[in-house]
């Protein structure tokens, strides 16, 4: 491998991305309109969530209470309940997400000390559901008087309910606004990265098939893996650039917070980024015309990145098959990675396993990636 | 590196074969070329010249047989083959939306001339082509001429002893050829071995060895005036007159007429001399009704031999 042959590429593939439009529109415009159709576009929040309600006390005031959460547009009820065996039963076979139950002391402890509680019991599976569920609950609540407080308790889907309790505080607090922007804002980081590299790649072989300019490449001693690095080096620097554009927009537009280390983000990113660019060089390695190897790229990004990387539809609600699948798209690692590092805080080292996981992919894609293409006509 | 022995040919090829599935496209074929001299690739469209030079710089592999470039084997070392030999292929391929020292420069970097040498062969390839001024200019924007100069100016930053041109030549003005045939024959004279197809028959007369090629077939491999001489079987006429098309329906396939094709605004015709005289000839051709203009006796050019015996090796053996 020779650093000047590598250093012949990247210059050259970098003065053709400065004068394609294209390519300035994939690398340069698409983060940007992503960002905005996804941030704005895309809402989990939810609108009429089916409950039902265990009214254990039947009073005025409990009944009124009731009536808030059925005017709101969060909720509608759906049945009312006579016990606590029957609140399970309507969560585990899924007729309601929540159920509202009003203690029989509700009134009592309002008049006595100016606060009550309002137990939500959710089914603790579905944990996106149940957290912003939660979160509207305690808003209808606020609205009837200011010092009711909600407890939350979850089900998931064992016969000890009780000992399910879920702790409203600690599920909730990775999400604080309950907006669901900033859960799937840290995915969208994820999706434009993938779409992003692997489309801007997939054209870099098959454009030089099309003009013809392949054959006289490799009728020269240039070998394969100095060609993919002299290819890929000018979209690494530029998957990086749109990384920090998406970081910016997301904390400073979006008000996403990010808690984690820029440091985990970057590495993190950089390792995503070898996986993508990789498959990009390669289908477009596989594929000698331009808009089938496009085509194929935004394919196998998008799709399996918007499905089944858990960026908006959470992986431990999918079906155990899928939830199988999952563990082969790359991005569900990326994802899981973002969210951590934006909402939680966590560090390189509490993410040993998705971070392993996307170096070893790394270097699986970036191998075949050296020898994807022969210097060969037939 | 290896080098090569003074007398031992550039290029040594035996019985190479190309299948594409069950199609031939390159049928046994063998020749040598010496150091220093200019072997042209003569045929039709299809005759298998592009697919002889692809597997000379080992682009494709051969289905049968042994190509030794510079002494080594392309099948065994492609790479080192590589590093030896300049490559025009037949379509342009350099990068049209690089200029045209962006290009030098990358081709540079590819070959890994080294830093201290590369703007001086930069500045003899520019002057090559007669590029200067349009240093900066996209390749894409150049007329063919320039384009051409251009890549085997490409083609010779690493001063290769061999070069092989694919029609480099096609497509090109006149003045323009004979710009680029000059250019050929001043590498040869310094020593480098060059390869070139093409289709112009006044080409051939450039090169020190024609090889003849049709349907993937070495009919010849001779110089140009060895083939120039060979007995075409019979005597050579040209007829001038003003329907080409109605004179070769009328005398086609007549008793003498050994084969007819239409050159230009003449028609050339293979006689046997003892059944057929030009004045005979003018008399048929006067009594049909087409006024003959001119009618003589020539010498076959490369082109006569070229038809000749294309139209021999074709599958109706008749006229071409
Ligand atoms: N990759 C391929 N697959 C199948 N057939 C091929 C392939 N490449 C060439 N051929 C066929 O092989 C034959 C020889 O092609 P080649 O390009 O070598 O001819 P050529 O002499 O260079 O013709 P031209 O003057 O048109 O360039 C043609 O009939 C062509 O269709
Ligand atoms: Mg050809």
């Amino acid at each position: 491998m020779r650093w000047g042959r590598i250093r012949a590429i990247a210059v050259k593939e970098t003065i053709q991305i400065r004068r394609d439009t294209r390519s300035l529109i994939i690398a340069l415009f698409m983060p940007f309109m992503q960002m905005i159709l996804l941030g704005y576009g895309v809402s989990l929040d939810i609108k009429h969530l089916p409950v039902c309600v265990y009214d254990r006390e039947g009073s005025q005031n409990s009944q009124a209470l009731l009536k808030h959460f059925q005017a709101s547009e969060y909720f509608s009820i759906i049945a009312v309940l006579k016990n606590y065996r029957e609140a399970k039963a309507a969560l585990d076979s899924d007729r309601c997400r929540i159920v509202i139950a009003i203690p029989h002391d509700f009134s009592q402890k309002l008049s006595d000390s100016g606060g009550s509680t309002v137990q939500v019991l959710a089914d603790a599976s579905d944990d996106n559901t149940a957290n912003i569920a939660i979160g509207y609950a305690q808003s209808v609540v606020d609205g009837f008087a200011g010092n009711l407080a909600v407890a939350a308790q979850g089900f998931g889907g064992s016969p000890a309910m009780q000992n399910q309790g879920v702790d409203l505080e600690e599920r909730v607090w990775y999400n604080e606004d309950l907006d669901s922007r900033n859960y799937i804002i840290p995915g969208v980081v994820a999706l434009i990265m993938a779409l992003v590299g692997a489309l801007l790649t997939s054209l870099t072989i098959s454009r030089e098939w099309e003009r013809g300019t392949m054959e006289l490449l490799i009728s020269t001693p240039v070998q394969p893996s100095e060609v993919m690095l002299g290819k890929l080096l000018p979209y690494f620097a530029i998957g990086m650039l749109d990384a920090v554009f998406c970081l910016v927009f997301s904390v400073f537009w979006f008000h996403v917070p990010f808690r984690g280390s820029l440091f985990a983000l970057f590495f993190t990113t950089s390792l995503f980024l070898v996986v993508v660019l990789g498959v990009g060089f390669l289908i477009s390695a596989a594929i000698k015309s331009q808009v089938g190897a496009s085509q194929i790229a935004v394919l196998v990004t998008l799709l399996p990145t918007s499905l089944l990387s858990g960026y908006a539809f959470p992986i431990d609600q999918m079906p155990p098959l899928v939830q199988g699948v999952t563990y082969v798209v790359f991005a569900r690692y990326y994802v899981t990675i973002l969210k951590s590092l934006f909402l939680k805080g966590s560090g390189l080292e509490d993410l040993a396993r998705p971070v392993l996981a996307m170096g070893i992919y790394a270097l699986v894609v970036a191998f075949l990636a050296g020898r994807a293409f022969k210097k060969r006509l037939d | 590196m290896t080098e090569v022995a003074p007398k031992e040919p550039a290029i040594e090829v035996e019985n190479l074969v190309k299948r594409f599935g069950d199609f031939t496209a390159v049928d046994h074929v063998s020749f040598q070329v010496e150091r220093g001299s200019i072997i042209g690739f003569l045929g039709p469209n299809g005759a298998g010249k592009s697919t002889i030079i692809r597997m000379l710089c080992g682009l494709l592999t051969p289905s049968e047989g042994r190509a030794i470039v510079s002494g080594i084997d392309v099948a065994k070392d492609p790479e080192t083959v590589r590093e030896h030999i300049g490559y025009m292929s037949q379509k342009f391929s350099l990068y049209g939306d690089l200029t045209v020292m962006e290009n030098l420069r990358f081709f540079g970097g590819i070959y890994r001339v080294p830093r201290t040498i590369l703007p001086e062969r930069i500045r003899f390839a520019v002057t090559m082509a007669g590029l200067e001024g349009r240093e900066d200019s996209l390749v894409s924007t150049l007329a063919g001429g320039w384009k051409q100069r251009l890549a085997l100016g490409c083609a010779i930053l690493h001063r290769p002893p061999i070069l092989f041109l694919d029609e480099p030549t096609s497509g090109v003005d006149p003045e323009s050829r004979r710009r680029f045939w000059d250019l050929i024959h001043s590498l040869s004279e310094d020593g480098v071995t060059i390869v070139v197809s093409t289709h112009y028959m006044d080409e051939a007369e450039y090169c020190n060895t024609i090889a003849l090629i049709n349907r993937g077939r070495l009919l010849a491999l001779e110089s140009p005036t060895t083939l120039k001489k060979r007995d075409l079987g019979g005597d050579l006429l040209s007829v001038e007159c003003p329907d080409i098309g109605k004179a070769i329906s009328l005398l086609e396939g007549q008793p003498g007429i050994l084969d007819i094709a239409a050159f230009g605004n003449a028609v050339h015709l293979l006689v046997d001399p003892a059944k057929v005289s030009c004045h005979d000839l003018e008399g048929r051709l006067t009594t049909a009704g087409i006024p003959v203009e001119r009618i003589g006796s020539i010498e076959p050019s490369i082109d006569d031999i070229f038809v000749r015996m294309v139209g021999e090796n074709s599958p109706q053996g008749g006229a071409g």
